[in-house]
């Protein structure tokens, strides 16, 4: 029975939720823009603020009061509802993410399951960008996307289920504590379950050397080339968004979540899911992108038979036990 | 490998091709119009083996056009200029670019800046100027309203 | 469906335009690309919107006025441009040079060769994806080297440096020392080139086995420069035909083994330490004297002609210079290298897939300031 008291609880929590998400994409806006030029022995942004913090809100305030162009023979419908088909999934996914030892906003016994279901999503409304803005590079960075989104799906659904079969339930915080004593990093078992989810994250939330569906050198900007102002905006968050969202995940399945001595376990959350998205960005600035036909046969060639016989082994060692 | 010097090369080639004559003070071959294909296949040939075609072009020489074709032999290093004249009336030449696919462009820009026409290039069209220009802009008697030559110094 | 139903499935073929503004041709380049899903099946290249009809240009200004022309061929490059247009002209004139005006051009020209491979490098690997890093590590040295540039003539980019005869300014005091600097900062930072880029498993297979040139191909179609030595052909003009100094030079000439994409862009790599020892002996060996021209700015050439072709980083710039007897050129005739390197692209990206297209553009290093002159 929902109590008035429950509803304002769970209204506060939604509310939590979504304005941790905005500032979040927009200290990752601005992290990238510095990591990156650091990286390239440059400063990155400097004048608004102390060292440029205030840049993501000079850049939210533009977009805003850009002017929205669609495209003239664009599909009316498809076109408008992509960017909520980008973003709307990345929000719902933060319903079952553990920040801290209660604070989950709602702690899903399908947990894993719900984000990996939910976050599918999302290639639908890459494609359909691609397919409504009308134009051939649109459409040819959607399809890429979209190939490349459900190639990469197996692999990190197998991953993530060696780690499920490992904790014995797919509830998020009872994953968190099932690593109490060890994160799950540390078993052998696991490393290279964690390095499976890596690469497939990175190809799941379209970032170099996964990069293809916006490849600027061929595409222009790929599926949200005909987009501008506040639509942008969201697939630009919606991006950001996902890219915490996988590191929170890699965070709660292979770090050991809120884990931590001393400090509030939010705070330990925190840090080890910014520290695995610096990785990400590293990992951006250094390398070249990878061919659209290579991508596809490394996720079925080597990252999938991977990670099926390594299921195979935790599923072994689980029998022994 | 023995270098073949300039004249050697000159008496090989007015062996097979005696209408070849060696112009004063560039040293360079002229051919008459008709021969060029034939001399052409023959430089590529061994033992000469010319396998370059560096450069093509004409110069407008008022009475007539001087068509020019440097040849160089990246195995065997060496050069050779090939000249031919053409009067303004005829501006029709064999291509060559059966012979060195590197006169496929080099044949188009001539066409483009003096209207020599290549007769079995595969693509004879302007290169560099828009496609439907008039005019061939090298010919020292090409004129257009924004062209203004300069006083002598 | 069975194997009946799918053969009749037609794909249609799928025309791109890739151009003239895009972000990875360099320059304006406009290019019509058939596609049959991601391979490609016809390229069409369309060039000449940067013709600024420099050949006409040159009938209507003097021999010295005509210098800064040069510079904006190859605008990367502009020094090399310089050195082959004057040494086209004092081939004509049958001019001698003062030997410190030699060596102070070989070594204007090595620096400039360093700085052009710099940018050919960096937006290879931007163009591939590696976002903006190597590139501005690129830019990173080649800002010293135009500040060492700025020192001596005061330009940037267009340097208008060499004269007739000789070179504008004496080299300033204290720039030996600065290039030496230079010298020692740059060879480790070509060491960190290869750590980053050159032998990455990314780099490599997306370069590796693309685009490859066959020899015969290469000479056929007249390619020269990098280009013609990744191909497998030892091919210099710096040693084959030595103009000014280089025969004094000790330096090797690097030669790729299979001619793709990776070998234009390790021969790059590796021509620039070869450039280095050349400028480290040139200072060495730079003799006293004066550089500077002391005839008059106006030469009036008796009737001839005059083909010069020098090593322009992007392969044999040549200069076809015909004179009338008066003081301005009777035909100029500008052979760029980049002209005959882009006519092989059709050919070389027929069966590929979209993104190669970009890889076989970005390791010709193509000008078209060059092109269309």
């Amino acid at each position: 029975m929902l109590t008035a008291l429950t509803f304002i609880f769970m209204l506060t929590a939604a509310f939590a939720v979504l304005g941790f998400i905005a500032v979040s994409a927009m200290f990752l806006i601005w992290w990238e823009r510095k990591v990156s030029a650091h990286i390239q022995s440059r400063f990155g942004p400097m004048r608004v603020g102390w060292h440029g913090v205030l840049q993501s809100i000079a850049d939210a305030v533009k977009l805003l009061l850009k002017e929205d162009i669609r495209p003239a023979r664009a599909d009316k419908l498809i076109w408008w509802l992509a960017p909520f088909f980008a973003v709307v999934p990345s929000v719902m996914v933060f319903v079952a993410i553990p920040f801290g030892r209660t604070l989950v906003p709602r702690d899903l016994n399908i947990g894993i399951l719900y984000i990996m279901a939910i976050s599918s999503v999302c290639v639908i409304g890459v494609f359909m960008a691609g397919w409504g803005s009308n134009n051939k590079y649109s459409l040819l960075g959607g399809m890429r996307a979209g190939a490349q989104i459900i190639s990469y799906e197996l692999p990190l659904v197998l991953s993530i289920i060696a780690v499920v079969m490992r904790a014995g339930t797919p509830s998020m915080q009872k994953i968190v504590a099932s690593q109490g004593s060890c994160w799950n990093i540390f078993h052998p078992d696991m490393m290279l379950v964690s390095v499976i989810y890596m690469i497939s994250a990175t190809a799941e939330v379209n970032r170099t050397p996964f990069d293809i569906p916006e490849a600027e050198s061929e595409l222009v900007a790929g599926f949200h080339t005909e987009y501008s102002g506040m639509k942008f905006a969201m697939f630009f968050v919606g991006e950001y968004t996902n890219l915490f969202i996988v590191a929170a995940i890699a965070t709660t399945l292979f770090l050991g979540g809120w884990h931590g001595p001393i400090l509030p376990p939010v705070v330990w959350f925190l840090i080890k899911t910014y520290a695995l998205v610096f990785v990400w960005m590293w990992v951006r600035w250094t390398f070249p992108r990878v061919r659209v036909d290579q991508l596809m046969a490394f996720a079925w060639k080597v990252l999938t038979p991977a990670a099926l016989v390594n299921l195979a082994i935790v599923g072994w060692l689980l029998l022994k036990r | 490998m023995k270098k073949m010097r300039q004249d050697e090369i000159f008496a090989d080639i007015k062996a097979v091709f005696p209408e070849i004559q060696e112009e004063a003070g560039s040293g360079a071959a002229v051919i008459p119009k008709d021969l060029l294909l034939k001399v052409a296949r023959y430089l590529r040939g061994e033992p000469l083996a010319f396998d370059n075609l560096h450069c093509v072009t004409a110069i407008d020489r008022k009475e007539k056009i001087e068509m020019v074709y440097i040849l160089y032999s990246v195995s065997k290093r060496r050069a050779l200029t090939l000249k031919i004249y053409l009067s303004p009336e005829d501006l029709n030449i064999a291509s060559l670019a059966s012979v060195w696919r590197s006169a496929d462009w080099l044949e188009r820009e001539t066409y483009d800046m003096f209207g020599v026409v290549f007769s079995g290039h595969p693509d004879m069209r302007r290169i560099l100027n828009p496609y439907d220009w008039k005019g061939y802009p090298l010919r020292k008697d090409y004129t257009h309203p924004e062209f203004i030559p300069k006083p002598r110094l | 469906m069975n194997m009946s139903q799918t053969k009749d499935i037609r794909t249609e073929e799928f025309l791109i335009n890739m151009g003239p503004q895009h972000p990875s041709t360099h320059g304006v380049l406009f290019l019509e690309v058939k596609l049959d899903g991601e391979i490609v099946v016809d390229c069409t290249t369309h060039i000449g919107y940067l013709h600024r009809s420099m050949e006409k240009i040159a009938e209507n200004r003097t021999y010295t006025q005509f210098i800064p022309f040069t510079d904006r061929i190859d605008y990367v490059a502009s020094m090399n441009n310089n050195l082959g247009y004057v040494t086209a002209v004092e081939k004509l004139m049958n001019l001698e040079v003062p030997e410190r005006a030699k060596y102070i051009r070989v070594i204007v020209a090595e620096l400039n060769r360093i700085a052009s491979h710099l940018i050919g490098i960096g937006t290879f690997a931007q163009d591939l994806g590696a976002f903006a890093t190597p590139l501005f590590y690129c830019f990173r040295e080649r800002e010293k080297i135009i500040d060492i540039f700025d020192r001596i003539c005061g330009n940037r980019l267009t340097y208008n440096y060499m004269r007739i005869g000789g070179v504008q300014f004496d080299l300033p005091k204290g720039i030996d020392e600065t290039i030496k600097q230079f010298i020692a900062y740059m060879r480790p930072k070509l060491d960190d080139y290869d750590t980053l880029l050159t032998y990455n498993a990314i780099f490599l297979a997306r370069s590796k086995g693309i685009g490859v040139l066959p020899k015969s191909l290469a000479i056929d179609y007249s390619v020269s420069g990098p280009n013609l030595r990744a191909s497998g052909v030892r091919w210099d003009i710096r040693k084959e035909e030595p103009y000014l100094v280089y025969e004094k030079m000790e330096f090797d000439i690097p030669v790729g083994v299979n001619g793709d994409a990776w070998d234009r862009y390790k021969v790059r790599i590796e021509e620039m330490r070869q450039s280095l020892r050349i400028v480290e002996q040139a200072l060495g060996a730079l003799p006293e004297g004066d550089p500077t021209v002391k005839a008059g700015r106006i030469q009036k050439i008796a009737p001839g002609e005059a083909y010069m072709r020098t090593e322009n980083p992007r392969g044999e710039l040549g200069f076809y210079i015909v004179s009338d007897g008066s003081t301005y050129p009777y035909r100029l005739k500008i052979r760029a290298p980049s002209f005959s390197n882009l006519a092989l692209l059709p050919e070389l990206v027929k069966g590929l897939k979209v993104a190669d297209i970009i890889c076989v553009l970005g390791s010709l290093d193509i000008l078209m300031g060059e092109i269309d002159r």
